[in-house]
């Protein structure tokens, strides 16, 4: 595989062709914030915390990190001051979301972005979808998926699937960096799950659960 | 909605996963909403999750997952329309279904819903009934276009 060579912050960087500049940057032990990245998963790209300045053939660029692939000469930021004041706009939203979250204050504190800037909207999801594409990527079964767009974006547990999945994985529950889907399922279970046990289709509860 | 229908649907777009916002508009038009039954049959036929279904069924306005009434009535709220008095042809609209934006009264005759531009803003107030558009609205216009659907209301 083609080797591709980068500058990240003044250094040197060589990555494989097809690499994610985030990926180059952590190999060479730089560290770039992230919120909606696992290792394990398909990038994805919602958090925008690892926005980074990529300046190719002489014009700079706001690049997502975790979705854009390595370029040969690509020279790239990772700290100035246009990038601090867009991931504490982005954290300052957040918070509004989940003041609480120990990732998201953890960055909030490096960042001193601001508890109280926008009126709180108790959604507590970051809608990072952590938890919608572990359950797809890794575990194949979307018991949980996003529901609407915009503001009115959330997470949602398909009864039918979940009722049959869920009790024995909740695999996804320590990814989440709000916990908001420990609350979401148990809502699920109480409110959901019930149902479809009386129209008979479950079997994850009760005498046959294991 | 019967299972025969959902299948015929299916198998105009020869069961290709590429084709369910095809298939789903479809089905929203033939059965004015998308139940239950049809997510089930659609994901085991083109082989996608239910979730992913259910996205891309609440990502656009076009699309109902639940039951909606034999009329369609948009009020349009955009700019053009609201300087020109939109909200009282809204509060008419809704005196006379008895319903709010959203909702669908309990004899499913009426849906009632907002939008934000038609898109025919130099006809404003603009309201779209079934597909059709009635400009220059006024609220006492709105109103008994509303209470003439179906025939002259039996109650009276
Ligand atoms: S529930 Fe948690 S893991 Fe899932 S999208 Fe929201 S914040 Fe991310």
């Amino acid at each position: 595989m083609k080797e591709i060579r980068l500058r990240i912050d003044g250094k040197e960087v060589a990555a494989p062709e097809g690499a994610t500049v985030l990926e180059a940057a952590k190999t060479a032990g730089i560290r770039i914030p992230t919120l909606c990245h696992h290792d394990g998963l398909e990038p994805f790209g919602a958090c925008r915390i690892c926005i980074v300045e990529a300046e190719a053939r002489g014009s700079s660029r706001l690049v997502v990190s975790c979705v854009y692939p390595v370029e040969e000469n690509l020279a790239v930021r990772t700290r100035s001051p246009r990038i601090d004041r867009i991931r504490k706009t982005i954290l300052d939203l957040l918070l509004a979301h989940a003041p609480d979250s120990p990732q998201v204050s953890g960055l909030a504190a490096e960042y001193g972005a601001l508890r109280d800037r926008f009126e709180k909207e108790g959604s507590f999801c970051i809608h990072c979808g952590l938890c919608v594409r572990y359950c797809a990527e890794v575990k194949k079964k979307h018991a949980v998926g996003f529901i609407g767009r915009g503001i009115r974006k959330e997470i949602c547990f398909i009864p039918e699937v979940a009722s049959r999945e869920c009790k024995g994985c909740k695999e996804c529950f320590p990814l989440c960096p709000t916990s908001y889907l420990q609350a979401a399922y148990a809502l699920a279970e109480s409110l959901a799950l019930p149902c479809v046990i009386n129209r008979g289709h479950c079997c994850s509860h009760g005498a046959q659960s294991p | 909605m019967d299972i025969g229908r959902i299948d015929a649907i299916i198998d105009r777009h020869r069961s290709e996963a590429s084709s369910l916002i095809q298939i789903l508009l479809d089905i929203q038009a033939e059965n004015r909403w998308i139940p239950g039954e049809a997510i089930s049959r659609i994901g085991e036929r083109l082989e996608v999750p239910a979730a992913r279904i259910r996205h891309v069924a609440t990502f656009y306005k076009a699309f109902s997952l639940v039951p909606r009434g034999r009329h369609e009535i948009h009020v349009c709220m955009g700019t053009a329309c609201h300087v020109r008095g939109a909200s009282r042809v809204l509060d008419a609209s809704q005196d006379a279904t008895g319903i709010r934006p959203g909702e669908t009264d309990p004899g499913m005759k009426f849906s009632l819903e907002t939008v934000n531009c038609l898109g025919c803003c130099a006809l404003g107030p603009v309201v779209e009934i079934d597909g059709k558009i009635h400009g220059r609205m006024t609220a006492a216009r709105a109103a008994e276009t509303v209470k003439g659907l179906e025939g002259p209301r039996k109650t009276e």
